[in-house]
């Protein structure tokens, strides 16, 4: 009786050894690297003058709840700035990976960077992949705890510093600094740093490419936004395979020729494609759901290409279509859709930054009692006023109704506010009216707030409604 | 594994009964169990930390403390609990120390100084809807609009007993007796009724009898009546009395705006001069904290608009 392979939906961590690369590609990944980890780290200790309000480039000030980004102050009646980076970002990975696959896997995402990083030190203090395959088989003596432990410690390094820098986002970086490690920080400053710290930790050094195959939604779905005109990482199975499969460099199987005249392709089966690989899988068996699209494989073909003086490109960035030896067509209906919608988003934030009210106010109609008749036989309604001044200057406005004949306004002793940066004011309005035969019972008017000071500010109107019995 | 050929084989206890009985055996899985004994774990540290375990009469304590000061002011260290928690964050929380500094700012200033500053004026509105929620919208209503024949409306511009913010200081700290005495005399003769169109036509309530609000007129301004004693000769009324001024739109006590009709309205006012008044606002000093009674006087003045 024969018992097939029962497949499992989780599969317990083989550990991988990828053994490093050089090339086009690498460079690429090393350059994003290094811009990335330069703004992540360096952004928070950025200085950055501000008359009222926080002398740091970015920082996101959750007390205040307002949130400093270079010259621009986002306040929370702005979260539609936040939506619409949201949908930008979705837009612009589903246009990239349409056009080009996972590029954002392999280049962008942080847990390729961190793992990238964590993969560095591990060869940095474990030597190349032989010897970091030789050290995990040795017992345990006294090399391999040094080395193993030198790398756990110098990970966790990194991944503190990574907890570290994100918290210094949220306040005051050399402040907060110098707090943290005085024990004078908030809690949530600690809690955020060392769970920060955890997680780097696991995901980076001890799940990696796990985190892509069973954690990632974005590696599950991605599939749906391919199509055979996708350019992905892949193997030209035509040139490697010929027709009678690939063949190692052997006597007889030396030069082109003389394997074209066998029917063995060009791929010599030296396996450095797979070794380089940090999610372990053999590019050769086609489109995998854990390849990340790193294109350390088309390096590590390339130097193999180029020493045996054979043309680039067995790995290669293809589409299914030429593949097959059809042509590509990058411009498609479903990328245009992309591209538009994208223009679109990016349309609408620009517009969004470029128009973000100075002054904003909101009117509340105080609705018990709805009205009151005062000792000269008048009704007067009365009314709740926030006004913010979303500047970073103190503002000066007049108070005004508009749109009510015959109304008398009284906004206590404050016809002029004065309304601190990033401060609102809340008035009492209270407007009243004679009653006229003919007038309607509800009438619509709007309070105005007109700036005096600065005078070039735009006023605010804000809609409400008088109501007589 | 879609058919049962697939099926993968299942882990037995490894004993057999009767020779071919076995058990299946399948294990919980390994994140479930960890977090199983994770659970454990926090439960033994929550033990030593909190209150847990009953002991006899009494219970563990646990380690933890919290200090919070009674309402004598006498500081007490206890065993952790919610109570003791909630009482140190009413006394020690960001929050309220915030609002005893604004409480402080409110004692220390004029009531002048509260009006012109909107910072001051802000928090006396926010932290005074909520005092008078609490102590006066159950006679006055939760938006001030009292209700008609029985509490004054505190959000028109009538003010009974003054509307100067000393006055309503006074009326809230000390309280008020109001009071119109009952003229059932009147009764007779329709004097009540002449009397009624009378008033009515001070407000400028059209459709009394000219012949009618002449008597009346006698009535109220001569020594039969004497409503001029507290009315005023101009029917203005009195603050020192609290009587009310009856030229103006505002009816305290007779539901005149509610009546339809010249006769309804007539017969409200009827009602008051044959059955007189008496009503009363307690007296809030000593029941309130000072800065309390200060915040209530400025939210009540905001609220009418004061005078």
């Amino acid at each position: 009786m024969s018992q097939s392979q029962e497949e499992h939906l989780y599969a317990a961590r083989v550990p991988i050894f990828p053994r490093s690369v050089k090339g086009r590609f690498r460079n690429v990944k090393y350059g994003i690297l290094a811009l990335a980890y330069g703004v992540y780290f360096i952004l928070p200790w950025l200085r950055w003058h501000r008359d009222n309000g926080p002398d740091q480039a970015v920082i996101f000030d959750l007390k205040a709840r307002l949130f400093y980004v270079f010259g621009m102050t986002i306040h929370p009646q702005d979260i539609f700035l936040l939506a619409a980076l949201l949908t930008l970002a979705a837009l612009l990975l589903f246009f990239v990976t349409s056009v080009a696959g996972r590029v954002f896997c392999g280049y962008f995402c942080f847990q390729t960077l961190w793992t990238d990083v964590y993969m560095m030190i591990e060869r940095l203090v474990q030597g190349e992949r032989p010897a970091r395959i030789r050290l995990s088989k040795q017992p345990w003596n006294r090399e391999k705890i040094l080395k193993i432990g030198l790398t756990h410690l110098l990970w966790l390094l990194v991944a503190f510093w990574t907890g570290l820098t994100f918290v210094l986002y949220w306040g005051d970086a050399p402040t907060l600094f110098v707090e943290f490690f005085t024990g004078k920080a908030p809690f949530p400053a600690y809690a955020t740093a060392l769970f920060l710290t955890a997680t780097t930790y696991v995901m980076a050094g001890l799940a990696r490419e796990q985190v892509c195959i069973y954690m990632c939604p974005y590696s599950r779905f991605q599939s749906a936004m391919f199509d055979k005109d996708t350019l992905i990482v892949s193997y030209d199975a035509r040139r490697g395979e010929g027709t009678a499969g690939r063949h190692k460099i052997a006597k007889g199987y030396k030069t082109r020729e003389e394997r074209h005249a066998k029917g063995v392709g060009d791929c010599i089966d030296c396996g450095y494609c797979v070794q380089a690989c940090p999610t372990g899988i053999d590019i050769r068996n086609g489109l995998q759901v854990p390849c990340i699209q790193c294109a350390l494989c088309i390096d590590a073909c390339d130097t193999i290409m180029d020493s045996l003086g054979w043309e680039r490109g067995l790995i290669g960035y293809y589409s299914e279509h030429r593949l097959e030896g059809k042509p590509t067509r990058i411009i498609k209906w479903k990328t245009l859709g992309y591209g538009l919608a994208l223009a679109a988003v990016v349309g609408f934030m620009t517009w969004l930054v470029a128009n973000q009210a100075p002054l904003d106010m909101h009117v509340r109609k105080i609705r018990q009692p709805l009205y009151v008749e005062l000792a000269d036989g008048s009704i007067q309604n009365s009314y709740d006023i926030k006004i913010n001044n979303k500047t970073s200057e103190p503002v000066r406005i007049r108070m005004e109704v508009k749109g009510l004949p015959g109304a008398k306004a009284d906004f206590g002793r404050f016809r002029e506010v004065r309304i601190r940066p990033q401060h609102y004011v809340r008035l009492l309005g209270k407007v009243s009216i004679k009653p006229a035969p003919g007038v309607s019972k509800r009438q619509e008017f709007s309070f105005r707030a007109v700036p005096i000071e600065p005078a070039d500010l735009p006023e605010v109107e804000a809609p409400a409604r008088f109501f007589m019995p | 594994m879609s058919t049962d050929s697939n099926k993968p084989a299942v882990q037995t206890t490894g004993h057999a009964w009767d020779g071919d009985l076995q058990e299946y055996n399948n294990p919980l899985p390994r994140w479930w169990v960890w977090t199983f004994y994770a659970t454990v774990v926090f439960a033994v540290v929550y033990w030593i930390m909190y209150p847990s375990w009953p002991v006899g009469k009494s219970f563990l304590g646990g380690v933890k403390t919290i200090t919070f000061q009674t309402s004598s002011g006498q500081e007490v260290t206890t065993h952790w609990n919610m109570r003791a928690r909630l009482l140190h964050d009413l006394q020690n929380g960001e929050e309220a120390v915030k609002q005893r500094e604004y409480l402080e700012k409110i004692a220390n200033s004029s009531f002048e100084e509260i009006l012109s500053d909107p910072d001051k004026l802000a928090f006396v509105r926010s932290a005074g809807k909520v005092m008078f929620a609490d102590n006066c919208a159950a006679c006055h209503g939760a938006g001030g609009q009292g209700v008609i024949g029985l509490f004054p409306n505190l959000v028109d511009d009538a003010w009974l007993w003054g509307g100067t913010l000393e006055d309503i200081h006074t009326t809230i700290s000390q309280g008020r007796r109001g009071y119109m005495p009952a003229f059932p005399q009147f009764a007779e003769n329709g004097k009540v009724d002449n009397l009624a169109d009378y008033v009515l036509s001070l407000s400028g309530e059209q459709g009394g009898d000219p012949v009618s609000i002449k008597k009346g007129e006698a009535i109220f301004q001569g020594e039969e009546g004497g409503c001029y004693y507290c009315h005023t000769k101009q029917a203005t009324g009195m603050k020192s009395l609290g009587s009310a001024n009856l030229t103006d739109k505002i009816w305290e006590i007779a539901n005149v705006p509610g009546a339809k009709t010249y006769e309804e309205k007539r017969a409200e006012v009827r009602k008051v001069i044959l059955g007189g008044i008496q009503r009363e606002m307690p007296s809030w000093k000593g029941r309130l904290p000072d800065e309390t009674i200060k915040i209530l006087t400025v939210y009540v003045h905001e609220l009418g608009g004061g005078k």
